[in-house]
Protein backbone atom coordinates (compact mmCIF):
# COMPACT_ATOMS: atom_id res chain seq x y z
CA UNK A 1 0.00 0.00 0.00
CA UNK A 2 1.50 3.51 -1.02
CA UNK A 3 0.58 7.03 -0.92
CA UNK A 4 -0.25 8.29 -4.88
CA UNK A 5 -0.38 11.23 -6.20
CA UNK A 6 -3.94 11.99 -8.44
CA UNK A 7 -4.50 14.04 -11.51
CA UNK A 8 -5.74 17.01 -9.40
CA UNK A 9 -2.07 17.23 -7.45
CA UNK A 10 -3.61 15.77 -4.00
CA UNK A 11 -2.65 12.56 -2.45
CA UNK A 12 -4.71 9.23 -1.63
CA UNK A 13 -4.31 5.74 -0.83
CA UNK A 14 -3.40 3.17 -3.55
CA UNK A 15 -4.28 -0.25 -1.97
CA UNK A 16 -3.71 -3.15 -3.69
CA UNK A 17 -3.73 -6.45 -2.03
CA UNK A 18 -6.79 -8.62 -2.63
CA UNK A 19 -7.66 -8.90 1.19
CA UNK A 20 -7.05 -5.35 1.77
CA UNK A 21 -9.10 -4.05 -1.46
CA UNK A 22 -12.01 -6.56 -0.14
CA UNK A 23 -11.36 -5.20 3.72
CA UNK A 24 -11.94 -1.76 1.88
CA UNK A 25 -14.96 -2.17 -0.14
CA UNK A 26 -16.58 -3.61 2.32
CA UNK A 27 -15.61 -1.86 5.45
CA UNK A 28 -18.49 0.89 5.87
CA UNK A 29 -16.18 3.71 7.62
CA UNK A 30 -14.92 3.99 4.14
CA UNK A 31 -17.13 6.20 2.17
CA UNK A 32 -18.54 6.69 -1.68
CA UNK A 33 -19.62 9.90 -0.67
CA UNK A 34 -18.17 12.62 -3.70
CA UNK A 35 -19.11 15.38 -1.53
CA UNK A 36 -16.62 14.52 1.16
CA UNK A 37 -13.33 16.79 0.74
CA UNK A 38 -11.05 14.22 0.65
CA UNK A 39 -12.78 11.98 -2.01
CA UNK A 40 -10.27 11.26 -4.69
CA UNK A 41 -12.00 11.97 -8.37
CA UNK A 42 -10.93 10.05 -11.10
CA UNK A 43 -11.11 13.00 -13.34
CA UNK A 44 -12.32 16.62 -13.07
CA UNK A 45 -14.92 15.73 -14.95
CA UNK A 46 -16.33 13.24 -13.18
CA UNK A 47 -15.97 15.21 -9.69
CA UNK A 48 -18.07 17.33 -10.56
CA UNK A 49 -20.86 15.43 -12.01
CA UNK A 50 -20.79 13.11 -8.91
CA UNK A 51 -21.07 16.00 -6.40
CA UNK A 52 -24.04 17.15 -8.78
CA UNK A 53 -26.46 14.30 -8.93
CA UNK A 54 -28.82 13.07 -6.36
CA UNK A 55 -30.03 10.56 -4.82
CA UNK A 56 -27.00 8.44 -7.19
CA UNK A 57 -26.98 5.01 -6.23
CA UNK A 58 -23.00 5.00 -6.61
CA UNK A 59 -22.75 8.30 -4.31
CA UNK A 60 -24.54 7.21 -1.33
CA UNK A 61 -23.71 5.39 2.06
CA UNK A 62 -25.90 2.75 3.79
CA UNK A 63 -28.65 2.96 5.00
CA UNK A 64 -29.61 4.93 2.48
CA UNK A 65 -28.02 2.78 -0.58
CA UNK A 66 -29.41 -0.39 0.97
CA UNK A 67 -32.81 0.94 0.59
CA UNK A 68 -32.54 2.74 -3.13
CA UNK A 69 -30.90 -0.91 -4.21
CA UNK A 70 -33.58 -2.31 -3.25
CA UNK A 71 -36.00 -0.36 -4.95
CA UNK A 72 -34.31 -1.84 -8.32
CA UNK A 73 -32.62 -5.42 -7.07
CA UNK A 74 -35.57 -7.05 -7.76
CA UNK A 75 -35.11 -6.98 -11.89
CA UNK A 76 -31.64 -8.31 -11.12
CA UNK A 77 -32.50 -11.30 -8.73
CA UNK A 78 -31.38 -14.78 -10.72
CA UNK A 79 -34.09 -16.03 -11.15
CA UNK A 80 -35.06 -12.89 -13.28
CA UNK A 81 -32.45 -12.22 -15.59
CA UNK A 82 -32.00 -15.97 -16.30
CA UNK A 83 -35.42 -15.81 -17.95
CA UNK A 84 -33.98 -13.02 -20.68
CA UNK A 85 -31.52 -15.63 -21.81
CA UNK A 86 -33.74 -16.73 -24.74
CA UNK A 87 -34.28 -13.28 -25.96
CA UNK A 88 -30.58 -12.50 -25.34
CA UNK A 89 -29.66 -15.46 -27.72
CA UNK A 90 -32.15 -13.94 -30.06
CA UNK A 91 -30.42 -10.58 -30.23
CA UNK A 92 -27.14 -11.88 -30.48
CA UNK A 93 -28.12 -14.17 -32.97
CA UNK A 94 -29.69 -11.29 -35.21
CA UNK A 95 -26.68 -8.68 -34.52
CA UNK A 96 -24.59 -12.02 -35.82
CA UNK A 97 -27.28 -12.76 -38.93
CA UNK A 98 -26.92 -8.88 -39.91
CA UNK A 99 -23.11 -8.68 -39.38
CA UNK A 100 -22.55 -12.01 -41.91
CA UNK A 101 -24.08 -9.78 -44.00
CA UNK A 102 -22.13 -6.59 -43.77
CA UNK A 103 -18.86 -5.48 -46.09
CA UNK A 104 -16.19 -6.96 -44.29
CA UNK A 105 -14.41 -5.78 -41.81
CA UNK A 106 -16.47 -5.37 -39.83
CA UNK A 107 -16.90 -2.94 -36.62
CA UNK A 108 -17.39 -5.68 -33.98
CA UNK A 109 -17.88 -3.31 -31.01
CA UNK A 110 -20.84 -1.01 -32.91
CA UNK A 111 -22.16 -3.90 -35.01
CA UNK A 112 -21.99 -6.71 -31.91
CA UNK A 113 -20.46 -5.49 -28.87
CA UNK A 114 -22.56 -2.46 -27.87
CA UNK A 115 -25.96 -3.58 -29.73
CA UNK A 116 -26.75 -6.64 -27.23
CA UNK A 117 -26.34 -4.88 -23.60
CA UNK A 118 -28.07 -1.61 -25.22
CA UNK A 119 -31.21 -3.36 -26.82
CA UNK A 120 -31.37 -5.14 -23.42
CA UNK A 121 -30.86 -2.22 -21.10
CA UNK A 122 -33.13 -0.33 -22.95
CA UNK A 123 -35.92 -3.32 -22.80
CA UNK A 124 -35.00 -3.95 -19.20
CA UNK A 125 -36.04 -0.17 -18.25
CA UNK A 126 -39.04 -0.06 -21.39
CA UNK A 127 -37.00 2.62 -23.41
CA UNK A 128 -37.59 2.51 -26.76
CA UNK A 129 -34.65 1.15 -28.75
CA UNK A 130 -35.03 4.15 -31.51
CA UNK A 131 -33.84 6.42 -28.67
CA UNK A 132 -30.88 4.37 -28.25
CA UNK A 133 -28.74 6.81 -30.33
CA UNK A 134 -29.29 9.36 -28.21
CA UNK A 135 -28.88 7.18 -25.16
CA UNK A 136 -25.04 6.10 -27.10
CA UNK A 137 -24.09 9.79 -27.52
CA UNK A 138 -24.80 11.32 -24.06
CA UNK A 139 -23.50 8.21 -22.08
CA UNK A 140 -20.85 8.15 -24.03
CA UNK A 141 -19.57 11.41 -23.03
CA UNK A 142 -20.14 10.49 -19.20
CA UNK A 143 -17.72 8.25 -19.06
CA UNK A 144 -14.75 9.59 -20.98
CA UNK A 145 -12.44 11.51 -19.05
CA UNK A 146 -12.09 13.84 -21.74
CA UNK A 147 -14.88 15.21 -21.16
CA UNK A 148 -15.52 18.76 -19.60
CA UNK A 149 -18.11 19.01 -16.46
CA UNK A 150 -20.23 21.04 -18.89
CA UNK A 151 -19.98 18.49 -21.44
CA UNK A 152 -21.10 16.24 -18.68
CA UNK A 153 -23.81 18.69 -17.34
CA UNK A 154 -25.30 18.45 -20.40
CA UNK A 155 -25.55 14.67 -21.32
CA UNK A 156 -26.60 14.06 -17.97
CA UNK A 157 -30.02 16.70 -17.85
CA UNK A 158 -30.56 15.26 -21.46
CA UNK A 159 -30.62 11.97 -20.18
CA UNK A 160 -32.33 12.49 -16.43
CA UNK A 161 -35.27 15.14 -18.89
CA UNK A 162 -35.75 11.95 -21.10
CA UNK A 163 -36.10 9.39 -18.57
CA UNK A 164 -38.37 11.85 -15.72
CA UNK A 165 -41.08 11.90 -19.15
CA UNK A 166 -40.62 8.76 -19.25
CA UNK A 167 -41.62 7.41 -16.05
CA UNK A 168 -44.53 9.87 -15.56
CA UNK A 169 -45.82 8.74 -18.82
CA UNK A 170 -45.88 5.01 -17.33
CA UNK A 171 -47.33 6.20 -13.90
CA UNK A 172 -50.63 6.99 -16.22
CA UNK A 173 -49.61 3.97 -18.75
CA UNK A 174 -47.60 1.28 -17.04
CA UNK A 175 -46.00 -1.38 -18.74
CA UNK A 176 -43.89 -4.56 -18.18
CA UNK A 177 -40.54 -3.13 -16.97
CA UNK A 178 -38.35 -1.39 -14.44
CA UNK A 179 -39.52 2.19 -15.08
CA UNK A 180 -43.46 1.18 -15.29
CA UNK A 181 -42.73 -0.45 -11.98
CA UNK A 182 -40.53 2.12 -10.48
CA UNK A 183 -43.51 4.77 -11.02
CA UNK A 184 -46.02 2.62 -10.14
CA UNK A 185 -44.49 1.58 -6.39
CA UNK A 186 -42.75 4.80 -5.72
CA UNK A 187 -44.23 7.80 -7.86
CA UNK A 188 -47.52 7.03 -7.57
CA UNK A 189 -47.00 6.23 -3.78
CA UNK A 190 -45.25 9.59 -3.64
CA UNK A 191 -42.03 7.55 -2.12
CA UNK A 192 -39.88 9.35 -4.64
CA UNK A 193 -40.41 11.76 -7.04
CA UNK A 194 -40.29 11.10 -11.26
CA UNK A 195 -36.73 13.54 -10.92
CA UNK A 196 -35.31 10.89 -8.73
CA UNK A 197 -36.42 7.82 -10.24
CA UNK A 198 -35.14 9.12 -13.18
CA UNK A 199 -31.49 9.64 -11.54
CA UNK A 200 -31.49 6.25 -10.40
CA UNK A 201 -32.48 4.58 -13.62
CA UNK A 202 -29.93 7.00 -15.66
CA UNK A 203 -26.92 5.22 -13.90
CA UNK A 204 -28.57 1.44 -15.04
CA UNK A 205 -28.12 2.66 -18.21
CA UNK A 206 -24.46 4.23 -18.11
CA UNK A 207 -23.55 1.13 -16.55
CA UNK A 208 -25.46 -1.15 -19.08
CA UNK A 209 -23.69 0.10 -21.50
CA UNK A 210 -20.02 0.06 -21.77
CA UNK A 211 -19.08 -2.06 -19.67
CA UNK A 212 -20.23 -4.95 -21.13
CA UNK A 213 -19.46 -3.91 -24.44
CA UNK A 214 -16.02 -3.28 -24.02
CA UNK A 215 -16.00 -6.33 -21.96
CA UNK A 216 -16.85 -8.55 -24.81
CA UNK A 217 -14.67 -6.12 -27.40
CA UNK A 218 -11.74 -7.15 -25.13
CA UNK A 219 -12.35 -10.87 -24.97
CA UNK A 220 -12.45 -11.73 -28.37
CA UNK A 221 -9.03 -10.07 -28.58
CA UNK A 222 -7.68 -12.17 -25.43
CA UNK A 223 -9.43 -15.31 -26.56
CA UNK A 224 -7.94 -14.91 -30.25
CA UNK A 225 -4.79 -14.19 -28.78
CA UNK A 226 -4.97 -17.67 -26.40
CA UNK A 227 -5.91 -20.47 -29.47
CA UNK A 228 -5.72 -22.80 -27.02
CA UNK A 229 -8.23 -21.45 -24.60
CA UNK A 230 -10.28 -20.05 -27.57
CA UNK A 231 -10.71 -23.96 -28.67
CA UNK A 232 -11.55 -25.12 -25.09
CA UNK A 233 -13.75 -22.15 -24.58
CA UNK A 234 -15.85 -22.55 -28.18
CA UNK A 235 -16.32 -26.58 -27.79
CA UNK A 236 -17.21 -26.07 -24.12
CA UNK A 237 -20.50 -27.03 -22.64
CA UNK A 238 -22.43 -24.12 -20.21
CA UNK A 239 -20.30 -24.85 -17.52
CA UNK A 240 -17.31 -24.38 -19.33
CA UNK A 241 -18.11 -21.52 -20.44
CA UNK A 242 -19.61 -19.71 -17.44
CA UNK A 243 -16.38 -20.66 -15.83
CA UNK A 244 -14.33 -18.93 -18.85
CA UNK A 245 -16.54 -15.51 -18.59
CA UNK A 246 -15.52 -15.60 -14.83
CA UNK A 247 -11.67 -15.89 -15.78
CA UNK A 248 -12.44 -13.29 -18.83
CA UNK A 249 -14.27 -10.86 -15.86
CA UNK A 250 -10.99 -11.42 -13.81
CA UNK A 251 -8.36 -11.12 -16.23
CA UNK A 252 -9.63 -8.16 -17.41
CA UNK A 253 -11.53 -5.60 -14.76
CA UNK A 254 -12.82 -3.06 -16.95
CA UNK A 255 -13.59 -0.24 -14.65
CA UNK A 256 -9.37 -0.12 -14.70
CA UNK A 257 -9.07 3.39 -12.48
CA UNK A 258 -10.26 1.42 -9.16
CA UNK A 259 -12.91 2.18 -7.04
CA UNK A 260 -12.71 5.15 -4.70
CA UNK A 261 -13.51 5.78 -1.22
CA UNK A 262 -12.71 8.67 2.21
CA UNK A 263 -11.63 7.33 5.28
CA UNK A 264 -14.37 8.77 7.64
CA UNK A 265 -12.16 7.60 10.85
CA UNK A 266 -8.95 6.20 11.25
CA UNK A 267 -8.62 3.03 10.36
CA UNK A 268 -5.79 0.55 9.86
CA UNK A 269 -5.88 -1.73 6.42
CA UNK A 270 -3.05 -4.36 6.48
CA UNK A 271 -0.94 -2.79 8.95
CA UNK A 272 -1.30 0.46 7.40
CA UNK A 273 -2.39 3.82 9.09
CA UNK A 274 -5.63 5.62 7.04
CA UNK A 275 -6.07 8.54 8.72
CA UNK A 276 -9.67 10.24 8.76
CA UNK A 277 -10.84 12.25 5.69
CA UNK A 278 -7.71 10.61 3.62
CA UNK A 279 -8.66 9.02 -0.15
CA UNK A 280 -8.50 6.05 -0.64
CA UNK A 281 -8.40 4.08 -4.13
CA UNK A 282 -9.20 0.36 -3.74
CA UNK A 283 -7.64 -1.16 -6.85
CA UNK A 284 -9.63 -4.11 -7.68
CA UNK A 285 -7.87 -4.42 -10.87
CA UNK A 286 -4.72 -5.46 -9.13
CA UNK A 287 -6.25 -6.95 -6.40
CA UNK A 288 -7.28 -9.58 -8.76
CA UNK A 289 -3.74 -10.41 -10.20
CA UNK A 290 -2.61 -11.20 -6.62
CA UNK A 291 -0.85 -14.24 -6.45
CA UNK A 292 -2.44 -15.10 -2.57
CA UNK A 293 -5.94 -15.24 -4.19
CA UNK A 294 -4.97 -16.32 -7.45
CA UNK A 295 -2.09 -19.26 -8.47
CA UNK A 296 -0.25 -17.30 -11.50
CA UNK A 297 -2.59 -14.84 -11.74
CA UNK A 298 -0.97 -13.17 -15.03
CA UNK A 299 -1.59 -16.58 -16.99
CA UNK A 300 -5.29 -16.27 -18.85
CA UNK A 301 -6.53 -20.15 -17.83
CA UNK A 302 -10.03 -20.77 -18.47
CA UNK A 303 -9.70 -23.45 -16.42
CA UNK A 304 -9.60 -22.03 -13.38
CA UNK A 305 -11.96 -21.33 -10.65
CA UNK A 306 -12.04 -17.68 -10.50
CA UNK A 307 -15.66 -16.55 -9.00
CA UNK A 308 -14.27 -14.80 -6.56
CA UNK A 309 -12.84 -11.76 -8.38
CA UNK A 310 -13.43 -8.49 -7.94
CA UNK A 311 -14.52 -7.48 -11.06
CA UNK A 312 -17.45 -6.65 -10.51
CA UNK A 313 -16.47 -4.89 -7.22
CA UNK A 314 -17.20 -5.99 -3.73
CA UNK A 315 -19.35 -4.72 -0.32
CA UNK A 316 -22.55 -2.94 -0.74
CA UNK A 317 -21.82 -1.35 -3.86
CA UNK A 318 -20.83 -4.33 -5.91
CA UNK A 319 -22.55 -4.57 -9.34
CA UNK A 320 -26.04 -4.55 -9.21
CA UNK A 321 -26.55 -5.87 -12.98
CA UNK A 322 -23.73 -8.74 -12.65
CA UNK A 323 -26.49 -11.60 -13.37
CA UNK A 324 -27.01 -9.98 -16.78
CA UNK A 325 -23.31 -8.83 -17.87
CA UNK A 326 -22.78 -12.76 -17.25
CA UNK A 327 -25.99 -13.35 -19.06
CA UNK A 328 -25.09 -11.39 -22.31
CA UNK A 329 -21.07 -11.97 -22.14
CA UNK A 330 -21.54 -15.78 -22.03
CA UNK A 331 -24.30 -15.81 -24.92
CA UNK A 332 -22.33 -13.08 -26.82
CA UNK A 333 -18.89 -15.13 -26.96
CA UNK A 334 -19.97 -18.52 -26.80
CA UNK A 335 -22.29 -17.79 -30.20
CA UNK A 336 -20.12 -15.68 -32.01
CA UNK A 337 -16.91 -18.11 -32.27
CA UNK A 338 -18.98 -21.04 -32.65
CA UNK A 339 -21.03 -19.81 -35.70
CA UNK A 340 -17.94 -17.73 -37.27
CA UNK A 341 -14.92 -20.05 -36.34
CA UNK A 342 -13.00 -18.17 -38.50
CA UNK A 343 -12.78 -14.94 -36.46
CA UNK A 344 -10.19 -12.93 -36.80
CA UNK A 345 -8.88 -9.32 -36.58
CA UNK A 346 -8.69 -7.59 -39.89
CA UNK A 347 -5.70 -5.00 -38.61
CA UNK A 348 -2.80 -5.77 -37.08
CA UNK A 349 -2.50 -5.82 -33.30
CA UNK A 350 -1.00 -2.58 -32.58
CA UNK A 351 -3.14 -0.81 -35.19
CA UNK A 352 -6.11 -1.20 -32.74
CA UNK A 353 -6.83 1.82 -30.94
CA UNK A 354 -7.35 1.18 -26.96
CA UNK A 355 -9.00 3.70 -24.93
CA UNK A 356 -6.83 4.09 -21.94
CA UNK A 357 -8.81 7.69 -21.26
CA UNK A 358 -11.88 6.27 -20.08
CA UNK A 359 -13.54 5.44 -16.94
CA UNK A 360 -14.19 2.04 -17.99
CA UNK A 361 -11.41 0.32 -20.19
CA UNK A 362 -11.88 -0.92 -24.16
CA UNK A 363 -11.71 -0.39 -27.80
CA UNK A 364 -12.58 2.53 -30.11
CA UNK A 365 -13.73 -0.06 -32.49
CA UNK A 366 -12.42 -3.45 -33.55
CA UNK A 367 -12.33 -4.35 -37.23
CA UNK A 368 -13.13 -7.91 -37.29
CA UNK A 369 -13.12 -10.21 -40.69
CA UNK A 370 -13.45 -14.27 -41.51
CA UNK B 1 -22.89 -27.48 9.15
CA UNK B 2 -25.49 -24.89 10.67
CA UNK B 3 -26.43 -21.71 7.84
CA UNK B 4 -26.96 -17.96 9.25
CA UNK B 5 -28.18 -14.92 7.05
CA UNK B 6 -28.35 -11.46 7.45
CA UNK B 7 -31.12 -10.36 5.25
CA UNK B 8 -30.36 -6.69 6.74
CA UNK B 9 -26.84 -6.64 5.24
CA UNK B 10 -27.60 -8.24 2.44
CA UNK B 11 -27.29 -6.35 -0.83
CA UNK B 12 -29.49 -8.71 -3.34
CA UNK B 13 -26.16 -9.63 -5.40
CA UNK B 14 -27.75 -13.17 -5.65
CA UNK B 15 -24.35 -15.31 -6.42
CA UNK B 16 -25.42 -17.60 -3.16
CA UNK B 17 -28.48 -18.50 -4.84
CA UNK B 18 -26.59 -18.93 -8.08
CA UNK B 19 -23.98 -21.37 -6.80
CA UNK B 20 -26.38 -23.12 -4.23
CA UNK B 21 -30.09 -22.88 -5.15
CA UNK B 22 -31.22 -25.67 -3.01
CA UNK B 23 -29.32 -23.62 -0.19
CA UNK B 24 -30.42 -19.55 -0.65
CA UNK B 25 -33.26 -18.04 -2.57
CA UNK B 26 -34.12 -14.56 -3.06
CA UNK B 27 -36.96 -12.88 -1.90
CA UNK B 28 -39.47 -11.69 -4.88
CA UNK B 29 -39.82 -7.88 -4.12
CA UNK B 30 -35.88 -6.85 -3.80
CA UNK B 31 -33.93 -9.90 -4.34
CA UNK B 32 -32.66 -10.62 -0.46
CA UNK B 33 -31.11 -13.91 0.13
CA UNK B 34 -33.94 -16.44 1.72
CA UNK B 35 -32.41 -19.38 3.57
CA UNK B 36 -34.36 -22.36 1.98
CA UNK B 37 -32.02 -25.25 4.12
CA UNK B 38 -30.60 -24.31 7.54
CA UNK B 39 -28.86 -27.30 7.41
CA UNK B 40 -27.61 -29.09 4.41
CA UNK B 41 -26.13 -31.76 3.70
CA UNK B 42 -22.50 -32.00 2.55
CA UNK B 43 -22.63 -32.24 -0.90
CA UNK B 44 -23.47 -28.83 -0.76
CA UNK B 45 -20.49 -27.88 1.81
CA UNK B 46 -18.22 -26.78 -1.12
CA UNK B 47 -21.20 -24.06 -2.59
CA UNK B 48 -22.00 -23.00 0.49
CA UNK B 49 -18.29 -22.17 1.30
CA UNK B 50 -17.41 -20.49 -1.95
CA UNK B 51 -21.14 -18.30 -1.33
CA UNK B 52 -20.19 -17.39 1.70
CA UNK B 53 -16.34 -16.46 0.55
CA UNK B 54 -17.75 -14.31 -2.82
CA UNK B 55 -20.90 -12.53 -0.77
CA UNK B 56 -20.23 -8.96 -1.17
CA UNK B 57 -21.66 -7.99 1.83
CA UNK B 58 -20.83 -10.58 4.21
CA UNK B 59 -24.28 -12.03 4.89
CA UNK B 60 -23.83 -15.46 5.08
CA UNK B 61 -22.17 -17.64 8.26
CA UNK B 62 -21.78 -21.00 8.80
CA UNK B 63 -20.94 -22.78 12.31
CA UNK B 64 -20.07 -26.52 13.50
CA UNK B 65 -23.62 -28.71 13.79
Amino acid sequence: MSKVRIWDGREAWLVTRYDDVRFVLRDQRFSVNPHHPGWPPMSAGQGATRRDLKPNIFALDNPVHNELRRMQSADFRIAQIEGWRPRVQQLVDEAIDAMLEMPKPVDLWEAFALKIPSIVICELLGVAYEDSEFFQHHSDRLVKTGSTSEEIGESMDALRGFLRDLVEKKVVTPTEDILSRMATQQVKEGLLTASEVADLCVMLLIAGHDTTSNTICLATILLLQHPDQLEKFRNGDDEVVAKGVEEILRFLDVPHLGRRRVALEDVEVGGQLIRAGEGVIAAQMIADRDETAFEDPDKFDIDRDARHHLGFGFGTHQCLGQPLVRVEVQIALATLFRRIPTLQLAVPMEEIRFDYDALVYGVHELPMTW
Amino acid sequence: MKIKVDQHNCIGAGNCAQLAPKVFSQREEDGVVILLDETPGDSEAEDVAKAVKICPAQAISVSEG
